[in-house]
């Protein structure tokens, strides 16, 4: 036993090569909990989202997307000119003498070209796992293809299953599977990690963002591979609860979900909206019935909810048992008092950005408190790393900065 | 990978993802399931659609790789089999709603008690207390309440959830990873403790840079149907039609957008269907969402023309050799036919309920230490006498549960 205070990753040593959104948003777990996380970037090519917008006051800059800035906070900024040999030297020397784990979502065969490949690290760190997320997977005939988050939800079903049935398909907002995967993706790094501290055996993890993304969209896969059915998107029917939709309420694009899961949600949500004939009525007892007259129920339902706000009908039903969620839009989320109550939105201090909010993970521990700290800006901490870290003598790294290595 | 450790899995449908993937990370996860089946086992569709509680699709898929014990936890005797697994357990996991499990006295502090080194996991849909703590809540409420369901959709109807069902899967997924953090923490201090999972949070954390937009800029951003908002109002065509369905084209500006756009107006020209206006710009020099009114205008419409005559399988394969960046919108068939998956053998064989056949997915990372484990669903109560035999009870002790109806 160590001191009881430690976070549960101080200590650990993660080379992050991850760039993007699905790869930063998994090392991010470690660097809230303690984990020394070097985020290798370079001026030269930056990641595509340190100029993803928004910008901190609309101005643009390398250190002012809050885009960028969520998924890295708590990092070490470390620029490395990879295309440089004597970068591909330093960083050949991080991952073999100071890492734990090295990560990255490069296109397959990147790190290889740098002589960072797994095999060639493993030789003289056979403790160290190396974690790997492309888009589709190695090996395979499209493995090399360039692609990027948002067309992932096209190709493991999501887009399909999103939109109503008359109508193009639409996607879930933004590089949706980069959100899902790193849960999943950190969790088996947390197992290999586990595994080498109780053997000293390091692996190579190989994540296909794809493969990983449709076990969020599996069932439907599961009913085509048994039953040949082809499912599709549905709107915001269901086919085993009645009612169940988002309706209308006053105001401009305000909006209440319902959902009755049971009978007994139904007849109260009847009661609720002041209808007890439909609360009443035999036909409407069971969920076939219901199914049957959907839209007449949506339009009784609607006619009830068009004069409230969202959180005066979310309020009624809750309080008759009924699910109900009112539809929060990004400014509603700050006031969200569940969301403000679980600290969901945590405010950093940046030196260009100023103050920005960031995303706190979606669970609290009950003995250890994360660490948020801010974003790193590009290259923030190479001089540390390459002093403090490597031992490099100050002339050694000053020419070597000269030379353009760490741009 | 986690072969030394035991998961005591009492989530039902709505955390049972997160038992899954420590499952497959190679973990004992025993399933404490009702002696009349989990809730899970009743989600359909059903393998042949024929309904009954070993035939769920839903159970097979979130539920391979663990055991089933099925033990009446209402029952004191039961409960009290289940103190002792729980004594021999390294996790816990469970969804129900908050306070339930304290009054069955196998709360996180009853149990902290019991097992002080077990890492106890609570999903649940808003967390261990706060003002929604007691809402009911299912996957469209969830993806109102945590602002996905704003941002989803045709700007012209209203806000929409996934018809697959996503906000308690991510819930799950969540929990894993809270679950190995403990673990870690466990390791320095010896101590076990609670993560409390709100899947709120969750769905919250799938929303991109939106929240940023409204906090740096003061801007909502909108649902915009199949379109993706670049700014000024604009937008921008990102899922066509096509002769079989529909394919997704985002053209994401910049020296690779370039090149893929030029190889795509090439092809439309070898087509003659071709837009001078198109062929005639350097997309490459121009970032995502800044193309000038008239080329996006001319892009929208000479795509959406060539794509709507040509199938999705024709569109993706020319796609992959010109290396455009289009690819198809696939239905579950699609998925299944996919030659990636295919080639890297994704799609695994497994024992089916009728004791034949059935392909299902396979492990979702590879490892170059141990291949993750693949192992059907468990039968109800599969694993009861298993599990109660480990504890040391003996066979009359367990003919005794089972006349009872505290086991099965």
């Amino acid at each position: 036993m160590t001191q009881p205070f430690a976070q549960p990753f101080e200590g650990l040593r993660v080379l992050d090569f991850c760039w993007v959104v699905i790869g930063p948003m998994t090392t991010r777990y470690f660097s809230d909990f303690g984990a020394e996380v070097l985020r290798v970037e370079s001026s030269l090519r930056p990641d595509v989202i340190r100029h993803g917008l928004p910008f901190a006051e609309g101005k643009p800059g390398t250190n002012r997307s809050g885009y960028w800035a969520n998924y890295n906070s708590g990092k070490l900024g470390l620029s490395l000119n990879m295309g440089d040999e004597r970068a591909r030297y330093l960083a050949f020397r991080l991952a073999t003498e100071w890492a734990d784990v090295v990560t990255e979502n490069f296109t397959p065969g990147t790190m290889e070209k740098w002589g960072l490949g797994y095999d060639a690290l493993w030789e003289h760190n056979p403790g160290l796992v190396m974690f790997s997320a492309s888009m589709l997977g190695r090996g395979g005939p499209y493995d090399s293809q360039p692609g990027f988050g948002p067309v992932l939800t096209a190709l493991s079903g999501h887009t399909n299953f999103t939109g109503w049935p008359d109508r193009v398909p639409v996607s879930p907002y933004g590089a949706y599977t980069d959100f899902l995967i790193p849960h999943i993706a950190f969790t088996a790094v947390c197992a290999a990690l586990d595994h080498k501290r109780r053997t000293g055996q390091g692996q190579y993890l190989d994540l296909s963002q794809l493969e990983a993304a449709l076990y969020f969209a599996g069932p439907p896969v599961l009913d085509y591979l048994a039953n040949g059915r082809i499912q599709t998107r549905n709107g915001n029917h269901d086919p085993d609860m009645a009612p169940h939709a988002v309706y209308r309420c006053d105001g401009n694009d305000r909006w209440c979900a319902i959902a009755c899961l049971t009978d007994a949600e139904w007849r109260a949500l009847a009661q609720t909206i002041g209808r007890p004939d439909l609360a009443d009525d035999p036909g409407l007892a069971a969920l076939d019935g219901r199914k049957r007259r959907e839209s007449e129920l949506d339009a009784a339902i609607e006619a009830w909810t068009i004069t409230r706000s969202p959180d005066e009908v979310m309020q009624a039903c809750q309080a008759a048992g009924v699910p109900a969620g009112a539809v929060r839009d990004c400014r509603d989320l700050f006031d969200d008092p569940q969301e403000a109550h679980r600290g969901h939105f945590v405010f950093m201090d940046h030196p260009e950005m100023g103050r920005y909010a960031s995303d706190a993970n979606c669970f609290l521990l009950s003995d250890a408190t994360p660490e948020y700290r801010r974003a790193p800006l590009l290259g923030e901490h190479t001089e540390y790393v390459m002093r403090e870290l490597l031992g490099m003598p100050e002339s050694e790294f000053r020419a070597l900065s000269d030379d353009g290595v760490f741009q | 990978m986690l072969s030394p450790y035991r998961v005591i899995d009492l989530a039902d449908d709505r955390g049972i993802f997160c038992g899954r993937v420590l499952a497959d990370l190679g973990a004992e996860v025993i399933k404490v399931e009702p002696t009349t089946g989990d809730p899970a086992r009743r989600i359909g569709p059903f393998y042949r659609d024929e309904p009954g509680v070993e035939n769920s699709l839903f159970w097979q898929l979130y539920a391979a790789n663990k055991k089933s014990a099925a033990l009446d936890i209402a029952s004191d005797a039961a409960r009290e089999a289940l103190r002792r697994l729980i004594a021999s357990a390294d996790f816990l996991v469970e969804s129900f709603r908050p306070g339930y499990l304290d009054s069955l006295g196998l709360g996180y502090d009853d149990v902290h008690a019991l097992n002080p080194a077990l890492v106890y996991v609570s999903i649940t849909p808003f967390g261990q207390d706060g003002p929604y703590r007691d809402f009911a809540a299912t996957d469209l409420t969830g993806s109102a309440l945590s602002g996905f369901a704003y941002l989803t959709g045709d700007p012209d109807r209203p806000p929409l959830r996934v018809s697959v069902p996503q906000f308690w899967t991510l819930g799950g997924a969540a929990g894993a990873a809270g679950a190995m953090t403990a673990y870690a923490h466990r390791v320095k201090t010896g101590r076990g403790q609670r993560v409390d999972v709100s899947c709120q949070q969750a769905l919250t954390r799938t929303l991109s840079h939106a929240p940023q937009f409204w906090d740096m800029n003061e801007i909502i951003l909108k649902r915009s149907g199949p379109f993706r908002p670049i700014g000024d109002g604009r937008n921008l065509r990102v899922n066509f039609e096509c002769a079989d369905g529909y394919v997704n084209y985002i053209q994401p500006g910049g020296a690779t957008g370039g090149r893929g756009m030029a190889a795509l107006c090439t092809w439309m020209e070898e087509h003659g269907e071709g837009h001078p206006l198109l062929s005639g710009t350097d997309f490459g020099t121009y970032g995502f969402g800044q193309l000038p009114d008239d080329v996006l205008d001319a892009m929208s419409e000479t795509l959406e023309a060539f794509f709507r005559s040509r199938t999705k399988h024709y569109l993706s394969e020319e796609a992959i050799k010109r290396r455009v960046l289009l690819f198809p919108v696939n239905d579950p068939a699609d998925v299944c036919s996919y030659p990636q998956l295919a080639a890297r053998g994704f799609f695994r064989e497994t024992e089916a309920p009728d004791g034949g056949s059935m392909t299902t997915l396979g492990p979702w990372v590879k490892s170059s230490e141990r291949p993750l484990q693949l192992r059907r669903a468990p039968k109800l109560g599969e694993h009861t006498e298993e599990v109660l035999t480990g504890l040391g009870l003996s066979p009359d002790d367990i003919a005794g549960l089972r006349a009872s109806g505290a086991a099965r």
